[in-house]
């Protein structure tokens, strides 16, 4: 979230779209609540069902899954087209003013300049801006933009490669100015276009899309809206992108860094922002650095590569804040590494892996499936369950030697072996050797949680492991000290990483979270002084927060952004102050929140260009003549001292200075700007471009479990989902939950009913190329049939939360079939996230 | 209200009000289910359960969100759902906490004979008192809602108490703790009155809400559980909440004009016995026959 579950009580208009926050995330839903009943807030629900959460909405359109983005790309439009946008933001605090190179192309026929239709890459050179003379990239200090890196798909911080001085026109006329290009990009997503594609009946689109800009009626800027997500946008093969049009909505508009504002991502899981934070992806590190690949020969090379530098027009001014990537890269070097770390060896920086390849979650089964992988430690997850295609993973599972699950209950992982369909003869067959581990439940552990609004909290155990549980940590550090012993006696091919790592904890073999804690806040390692301020850091002192660190070895921090979460002062963490003195929800003495503790982030864009706050009634931060800085009731998310003359933009995290409509130089691997691709799986070719109908960055795997359905044979478009009485694979165990939702069902249209003559509560089977999944009918008028390009298209949800183990499961004769066996592992090219939202399948009577 | 909890004013069986007890407003308790803000996340209906330690029973899927038809002896709070389509159309997803209204004016109490198995506090709750409950199921009958339902195991009926176990030492119930959206609010009936009024009319003028409105239905006398809904004139689709409930004609007339005739054919009945006594003389004792040794009668 750019800002937090309670500030969502200070907007005018929420968008909830790809989420169903009633459901998952009841009890932040609150503040939607009290936003409606304090401030009269507008609620949109756009879903593919008529959810709990669009019960509670002012205006709820059917969408078809898979179509946001035309959705959002005629939001752009008719915001342009009726003057709904931010104009003062737009132009200074955005790129909108940013003139693009020549021979950029936008993708009528479904493809940007630079496709290679060989490799299914796109050359990058021509998605920047344009340098001051009339050059591209070649105005820039660090050159051209850089190589692709083979199998390499996109990335998660910006590359260089942008002119250090951009041609601009802040009249935004230039033909080629990045706000022209939008309107050029968003011209062919009219309502009619948008009609056809998600089934939205142009007067109900209109009548959303009004209701949503009206924020921005006449030129007020006083007046905030919200977008809310969650996994309904992610799980697509260009979910990244449906991300982005919301960013850019948010940024046309002049809603990102303002209180009841911004882009507002909702986790499903109590730390699941925590696991992101600390390199959730292979190809990142802790606090979002770049993880290196095989062309970074050394540190030196890495840090060229993955350092930005400023790129904006000359008058203005750019913190670009990234700038300090090497302090950052060298304190967590030091925190994994410790004394090994030194100058002279780049700071170990050679003993870090540098995958030359996609090894993320659909790519990790793949390798099994075809004997790459050998065995698999699966903690604090049940694979089996999450990921698409259960079919392949479950055969993946039977190749591999060994499988390692630490779990709390007897999951289907742990016991894939047992999954419906494998005959006791093929399970003697089998021949993976499973170890599973109890661990400790979430009430049974302490630690830190970090939560949707960026909020680490430390949590205390309740109650001890029952029986032989032990906690993860302890597990872990087993295993690891067993692993390190071998090494020493045996030796083997690059022992140094190993032998070398940091294990500096108290008990080694149980490591105490709070020193973990410590650890990632980082600490000094000689005597630090600030010379502006003359304040001195001893050698040992635990550092105030990341703008202490050093690139020279004199500094430890294993995350930069957490760095000021466990401070001399003691845990920020374990604070429980409940004063907010705003009144704004703010609580700066709860918990802590990354980074500094700042509550909304981007906080410089809730003021105009002055330094004055758009509205007076939701004052965040604004500039203070007299004490020459920012103040306010949050931290600023600024250079603490830039005067509003000097211009500096407010989005300090890019080398620009302010935030991007246009996303140059492969920031996103599948276009600068975001376009409609149709899911892999359609009823229909992409009315766009027909013969471009997918994102072309979408790859497939070729094993026999990868098939995909024609919209002739499979023609229901089908979706997946969560309810709010069960918590994804685990509440199956618990009585409560199996009482509120005892049996799987598939919610179903009743004309679709009524046409296959199944009544509610009937067994139906919902078939897709991959497998076959059996539940009641549950048929509902809360899904309408649609017309989809002029066919009449059926869409159908099913809940993903019962499998073959649980009370009910457990008992044999109840197994029930994962949801997953019908979804395909396809991703999306930025995030690598599955499409389990919007693929096709068939019903019928069992 | 602490003291209001314990103070009887009403007592099942006996004819009147309890000698010097009278309804107090300033104590009067209520709940606020505000339709409008619940999300049926159905935590209410998990405190509830846990609160009052009722153990897991089975359910099966009935083509609903709905957990189970109806409340139950040992289910005593359900959301009810109903998907509604509207003229125009667009749909509702009306969900609705179901449970005892605690009647100012409860058909349970007038209808049931047991002395002393159903009593109304000061503050307005009306609470079973198991023990004495006779397993007779009129106060069924005299429920305008459907709430008290029977235990074939212990041949008792039971009810939401409005917790007032919690409530008698100054806490909320259990549902009113649990609600994750502000959807239930609880405080003196006064205070909820006018809180849901507010929201009623914040409804129809921003909401596009016409005919929302509260539900505090004056055929029991108000309750003490009110609901705002978004639309009041049609209270039927929230899960067949009655439009005007009223107590039963028949309990109506039986506990009240027509009680002598009770007492009539009581007296009849006893005059019959007498009558019986004398011209037929005592019943005389049959012998026990033996049991083996096993225990059987032989």
């Amino acid at each position: 979230m750019t800002n937090g579950w309670i500030d969502i009580k200070n907007t005018d208009m929420m968008l909830i779209m790809g989420g169903n926050p009633a459901e998952n995330h009841p009890c932040g839903f609150k503040w939607a609540m009290e936003a409606k009943r304090n401030r009269n807030a507008k609620l949109i629900s756009v879903d593919p069902r008529f959810t709990r959460t669009s019960a509670t909405a002012d205006l709820f359109v059917q969408i078809r899954a898979g179509t946001d983005i035309a959705f959002l790309g005629g939001l752009i439009r008719y915001a342009i087209e009726n003057d709904r946008i931010a104009k003062e933001y737009l132009v200074n605090y955005t790129n909108a003013a940013f003139i693009v190179k020549e021979g950029f192309k936008l993708p009528e026929d479904g493809l940007y300049s630079g496709f290679n239709a060989a490799t299914g890459k796109y050359d990058l050179s021509t998605w920047n801006y344009e340098g001051v003379g009339g050059q591209g990239g070649a105005a820039g200090a660090t050159g051209h933009a850089p190589e692709p890196v083979p199998g390499k798909v996109g990335g998660s911080a910006p590359p260089p490669g942008l002119p250090a001085h951009v041609s601009y026109d802040l009249t935004l006329q230039h033909p080629r100015c990045v706000f022209q290009l939008l309107k050029q990009q968003y011209s062919r997503y009219t309502p009619e276009t948008v009609e056809r594609i998600t089934g939205i009946p142009k007067d109900q689109y209109l009548k959303a899309v009004d209701l949503f800009t009206s924020v921005r009626k006449d030129g007020d800027m006083k007046k905030v809206a919200t977008i809310i997500y969650a996994v309904g946008w992610t799980q697509h093969t260009f979910g990244t992108q449906i991300i982005r049009t919301a960013a850019m909505i948010q940024l046309l508009l002049g809603n990102v860094g303002r209180a009841g504002g911004g882009v507002n991502a909702l986790r499903g899981h109590s730390n699941i922002q925590g696991a992101t934070d600390m390199a959730g992806l292979y190809d990142s590190l802790p606090g979002y650095l770049k993880g290196p690949v095989p062309d970074d020969k050394d540190l030196a090379t890495f840090l060229k590569r993955t350092t930005p530098t400023a790129s904006k027009p000359t008058p203005w001014d750019s913190m670009n804040y990234y700038s300090n990537t090497p302090k950052f890269m060298v304190s967590l070097l030091k925190s994994f590494y410790g004394d090994a770390a030194t100058k002279e060896n780049g700071f170990a920086f050679d003993y870090l892996p540098k995958p030359g390849e996609d090894c993320s979650w659909t790519h990790i089964w793949d390798d099994m499936y075809n004997g790459k992988i050998k065995g698999m430690l699966a903690f604090g997850m049940n694979g089996v369950m999450i990921g698409p295609d259960t079919n392949k993973n479950i055969n993946a599972l039977k190749k591999a030697d060994w499988l390692v699950v630490g779990e709390i209950y007897q999951d289907e992982t742990s016991e894939f072996w047992r999954a419906p369909g494998i005959s006791i003869e093929e399970q003697k067959n089998i021949n993976t050797t499973v170890y599973r581990l109890p661990c400790a439940g979430f009430a049974e552990k302490d630690g830190s949680m970090t939560n949707s609004a960026r909020w680490v909290t430390w949590k205390y155990a309740a109650v001890p492991p029952p029986g032989q549980a032990r906690l993860d940590q302890d597990i872990v550090a087993e295993i690891f000290l067993r692993v390190r012993d071998l090494y020493r006696k045996e030796g083997g091919k690059f022992p140094d990483p190993i032998l070398n790592l940091s294990w500096a904890y108290a008990d080694a073999a149980h490591p105490p979270l709070s020193q973990v804690a410590m650890e990632i806040n980082g600490k000094a390692l000689a005597d630090l002084k600030d010379d502006a301020t003359g304040q001195v850091i001893k050698a040992g002192q635990q550092l105030p927060g990341f703008a202490w660190l050093k690139d020279d070895g004199t500094t430890m921090c294993g995350n930069w952004i957490y760095s000021g979460s466990w401070t001399e002062g003691g845990a920020q963490i374990q604070r429980r102050g409940t004063e907010d003195p705003s009144g704004m929800g703010v609580y700066p003495n709860w918990s802590w929140s990354w980074p500094a503790n700042r509550r909304v982030l981007y906080n410089r864009a809730s003021c105009n260009s002055a330094g004055k706050p758009w509205d007076l009634d939701r004052k965040q931060i604004w500039w203070n003549e007299a004490a020459g800085k920012w103040v306010g009731n949050d931290v600023p998310d600024f250079k603490p001292d830039s005067h509003p003359k000097d211009h500096m933009g407010p989005f300090i995290m890019n080398p620009e200075g302010v935030g991007r409509l246009f996303a140059p130089i492969g920031v996103l691997a599948d276009g600068p700007f975001p376009e409609h691709y149709e899911p892999i799986e359609s009823p229909i070719k992409n009315p766009l471009h027909p013969d471009q109908s997918n994102n072309p960055l979408v790859k497939k795997f070729n094993t026999p479990f990868d098939k995909f359905g024609s919209p002739e044979e499979y023609t229901i478009v089908c979706t997946t989902y969560r309810l709010t009485e069960q918590y994804h694979y685990w509440t199956k165990n618990n009585p409560v939950n199996v009482q509120l939702i005892p049996e799987p069902f598939v919610e179903i249209p009743v004309e679709l009913a009524d046409e296959k003559g199944i009544r509610g509560t009937d067994k139906i089977k919902v078939i897709s190329a991959r497998g076959t999944y059996i539940a009641k009918a549950f048929v509902t008028r809360r899904l309408k049939p649609m017309m989809i390009d002029g066919k009449k298209t059926y869409q159908i949800g099913l809940p993903i939360h019962q499998g073959f183990r649980g009370i009910d499961e457990d008992e044999g004769r109840n197994a029930r079939t994962p949801a997953n066996l019908l979804t395909p592992a396809v991703t999306d090219p930025n995030a690598h996230t599955p499409e389990s939202k919007g693929f096709l399948v068939k019903v019928e009577k069992a | 209200m602490s003291q209001a909890a314990t103070e009887l004013i009403r007592i099942s069986g006996r004819a009147g009000v309890v000698p010097g007890a009278g309804l107090n407003r300033e104590f009067q308790v209520c709940k606020l289910v505000d339709t409008t803000t619940c999300i049926g996340c159905k935590a209410c209906e998990v405190a509830c359960l846990e609160w009052n330690g009722y153990a897991f029973s089975e359910t099966t899927f009935n083509n609903s969100y709905q957990t189970m038809p109806e409340t139950a002896w040992n289910y005593w709070n359900l959301i009810k759902f109903n998907e509604h389509e509207r003229a125009d159309g667009s749909m509702m997803l009306l969900m609705r906490k179901d449970q005892c209204m605690h009647c100012e004016d409860p058909g349970c109490l007038a209808a049931c004979p047991a002395d002393a198995a159903i009593v109304q506090y000061a503050n307005g709750i009306v609470d079973f008192q198991e023990a004495n409950c006779i397993g007779c199921g009129y106060c069924m009958t005299g429920c305008p809602f459907n709430i008290p339902k029977f235990s074939p195991t212990a041949r008792k009926v039971f009810k939401c108490t409005l917790c007032n176990d919690r409530v008698s030492v100054g806490l909320e119930p259990a549902c009113i703790k649990a609600c994750p959206t502000g959807c239930l609010h609880f405080g003196t009936k006064s205070e909820m009155k006018e809180l849901a009024e507010t929201r009623a009319e914040q409804l129809r003028e921003n909401s596009g809400y016409r005919d929302a409105g509260v539900y505090d239905p004056a055929g029991v006398g108000g309750t003490h559980v009110i609901y705002v809904l978004h639309d009041a004139t049609n209270p039927e689709l929230y899960g067949g909440l009655p439009k005007d409930p009223h107590i039963p004609l028949s309990v109506r007339l039986w506990k009240g004009p027509l009680k002598w005739l009770g007492n009539v054919a009581m007296i009849g009945g006893i005059v019959g016995m007498a009558l019986h006594y004398m011209r037929f003389g005592p019943k005389k004792e049959e012998p026990i026959p033996p049991n083996d040794k096993d225990g059987r009668r032989l």
